[in-house]
């Protein structure tokens, strides 16, 4: 007997006030509201969350591996844009 | 753990698929973690998918035994941690499955393999809880060996195992302690509740033992396992580990191991006496004492449920057209 | 060998008390009785949730039961050595779990009445049952919430689920006016703002329950007759099934520790 699939989620929970959402796991559910509650019970069972959000898993666009030299390279040569690319003397103190 | 494979695989010619997989395995050679739209071999993401929906289908067969006490623990305060215990063993299950799909299978083709039959999961579930003892024995020796399996994989090559094994050892790390705790009390306790400690350490010990799976020289999937860095350690390493670790706390509490040939060598290591691999063969074949009823269980609230999930999606289904007729207005 | 049943001294405060225990740990039991079996693994996890709330609420309140009859008896004892004519919940409560139509109405009917419940102790004049109150009233908020969110897809889902959920909404209904009522016992408290009276919450129950009820398309019955007796230890056949499981080690070993 094939059972029919529940729609996937990915779960973002914000642990502490300041902190960012980030990425915590996944889960199945079969609407929005579900999805969220379910996260609570799965995912906040130690006190770690605050804020919740759930993504269904089909609704995210991911970056492909095969890209990665020209997605993310250029970027390691610009080193001009990372403060210890200049040269401030000591005596000037923290800038 | 993370999204399904969004991209679908594609199929390379023979001799891509050889560049391919020696840059792969220079990538896990280099300690790298592998993620889920990376490349890897085929036999790679197949190895994965069965050692993981296993883990998977273990952590759930595995809330059944202890389960089966939700509803007897003798107070309060351990009905409520018995539960917990049990209620994170689901949702173990629940990283795991997650983290088997991110290699592209669905919980639900996994959850089927194991209904029919054809998936396996730890032997040791298939053994019966008799008495209140062997909730302390399960949390305390097959938690115990179950930690020595997992805390390596915590580094194991593919990400979302790994992840999913970071989260689930953090947790487990009560359950234990909450077995030990149990055996503690019963071997302080009366003559009765003694006795009944050692009756399920009796009962226990050769099953946990099985637990590490067969010895190293009979061992198919080890090379590759342990060449892709899925495995660290092979069987026969973690069961020693494992023995060294628990010997100790058997006679901290005075209860004897039952294995008369268990001796202390020269390096300090606890050698065991032969291990009787046709019980275990007999229960991975599906002969052990409970197999039935574990796989019954299973089948039982999978089949009484499917009526709830229905309606779910009926729900989710009539409310999507609802709010685009909304939206249409 | 077997553990004899204590002797409580059932003073008001003491059984009023009691009477809340016993609610949250019978249903917290049946909660606990899904572990392993329920319509989905994501499930699992939040009627254990439930049963978890509601088990730390009994057992608060056994604490402060026996805390306030001073004669030595604890939550164990509380819990496991009175037998069937000493337990004081809700005939509603010890339902048995059945399909999970049933099991779902039977929380979102408690859960209405318990969030309202609580929220009001908030006021007691009694500072233990003050913060108990506040706590439960936080997990008995989510628990409507579940119980409701549910109860919408079961009875908005497919022909077969609203028919299973409007046969339990039929089947529990007569357990639901037991939740308002209150004893002479009760009375007193009520008087001091100890407790409040449950009489009020009736209209705003019915409220909540009524909505719900409209979001799902279900019907609530027009019977009003109400089945009593619980407060006073007159159960059903179903409680002693589940006293002698709950019951079991400690009456088979008398004053051993666990």
């Amino acid at each position: 007997m094939a059972t029919p699939n529940t729609p996937l989620w990915e779960v973002f929970i914000r642990s502490r006030n300041g902190l960012a959402h980030k990425h915590c796991g996944s889960l199945h559910a079969p609407d929005a509201t579900m999805a969220l509650q379910a996260a609570r019970d799965l995912y906040t069972r130690r006190g770690e969350g605050l804020s919740i959000w759930v993504v269904p898993s089909s609704a995210i666009t991911a970056s492909d591996p095969a890209d990665k030299a020209m997605m993310f390279e250029p970027a390691e040569s610009k080193i001009y844009r990372h403060p210890t690319f200049y040269e401030v003397p000591e005596e000037v103190g923290h800038m | 753990m993370y999204t399904q494979a969004l991209n679908s695989p594609e199929e390379g010619s023979l001799a891509e698929d050889a560049v391919r997989a020696s840059r792969f395995q220079a990538r896990i050679d280099a300690e790298e973690r592998i993620e889920p739209n990376d490349w890897m071999p085929a036999a790679y993401r197949k190895t994965l998918v069965r050692q993981i929906s296993q883990h998977a289908h273990s952590e759930i067969v595995g809330m059944l035994p202890e389960g089966n006490w939700i509803t007897r623990a003798p107070s309060l305060r351990r009905k409520a941690a018995l539960l917990a215990k049990v209620q994170d063993e689901c949702g173990h299950g629940l990283y795991l499955y997650a983290a088997a799909e991110t290699l592209g299978a669905s919980r639900e083709e996994l959850v089927d393999a194991m209904l029919a039959g054809k998936a396996k999961y730890s032997s040791i579930f298939n053994y019966p809880t008799l008495t209140w003892a062997d909730i302390g024995v399960i949390g305390w020796l097959v938690d115990g060996a179950a930690i020595m399996n997992q805390i390596p994989l915590c580094r194991c090559s593919y990400g979302p195992y790994a992840r999913a094994m970071i989260r689930v050892c953090k947790e487990e790390s009560f359950h234990q302690r909450q077995g030990y705790e149990i055996m503690l009390t019963l071997c302080r306790g009366t003559a009765e509740q003694k006795a009944m400690a050692q009756d399920a350490l009796n009962r226990w010990w050769w099953p946990v033992l099985m637990m590490f799976g067969p010895p190293d020289q009979a061992s198919q999937h080890s090379d590759t396992s342990t060449k892709w860095k899925i495995k660290r350690f092979s069987n026969d390493e973690l069961r020693q580990k494992f023995i060294d670790a628990t010997v100790p706390q058997a006679q901290y509490l005075g209860l004897t191991i039952p294995d008369p040939e268990m001796t202390q060598d020269e390096q300090g290591h606890w050698r065991h006496g032969p291990i009787d691999w046709n019980e275990f063969k007999q229960v991975l074949a599906g002969n052990g004492p409970c197999n039935r009823d574990r796989l019954a269980a299973r089948r039982k609230a999978h089949a009484d449920g499917a009526w709830v999930r229905e309606a779910a999606a009926a729900y989710a289904e009539k409310r999507a057209r609802r709010q685009m007729a909304q939206a249409a207005e | 060998m077997t553990a004899p049943s204590i002797i409580v001294s059932e003073t008001p405060l003491v059984l009023y008390t009691l009477r809340r225990a016993d609610d949250a740990l019978i249903l917290g039991h049946r909660l606990s009785e899904w572990c392993g079996h329920a319509p989905m693994l994501e499930e699992d996890m939040a009627l254990s949730n439930m049963a978890l709330d509601l088990i730390g609420q009994a057992r608060e309140l056994y604490g402060y039961a026996a805390k306030v009859e001073g004669r030595g008896n604890d939550e164990d004892k509380l819990a496991y050595l009175r037998d069937v004519r000493q337990y004081r919940n809700l005939l509603l409560v010890e339902r048995p779990n059945g399909d999970f139509a049933h099991t779902m109405v039977r929380q979102l009917f408690y859960a209405a009445f318990a969030d309202l419940y609580w929220r009001g102790m908030m006021g007691s004049t009694d500072a233990t049952l003050a913060a108990i109150a506040a706590k439960s009233e936080k997990e008995s908020a989510y628990h409507l919430r579940h119980a409701s969110e549910w109860v919408i897809r079961l009875g908005d889902g497919t022909d077969e689920s609203h028919a299973r959920v409007q046969v339990a909404v039929d089947d529990l209904w007569a357990y639901t006016g037991e939740m308002f009522g209150a004893d002479d016992a009760e009375r007193g408290l009520i008087d001091a703002g100890v407790a409040i009276d449950p009489t009020m919450l009736l209209p705003e129950w019915l409220s909540i329950v009524s909505h719900v009820a409209r979001e799902a398309t279900l019907t609530l019955p027009e019977n009003d007759w109400m089945q009593q007796g619980g407060r006073d230890g007159r159960h059903s056949e179903h409680l002693g099934h589940l006293l002698s499981e709950l019951q079991y080690m400690q009456r088979s070993f008398p004053g051993a520790t666990w």
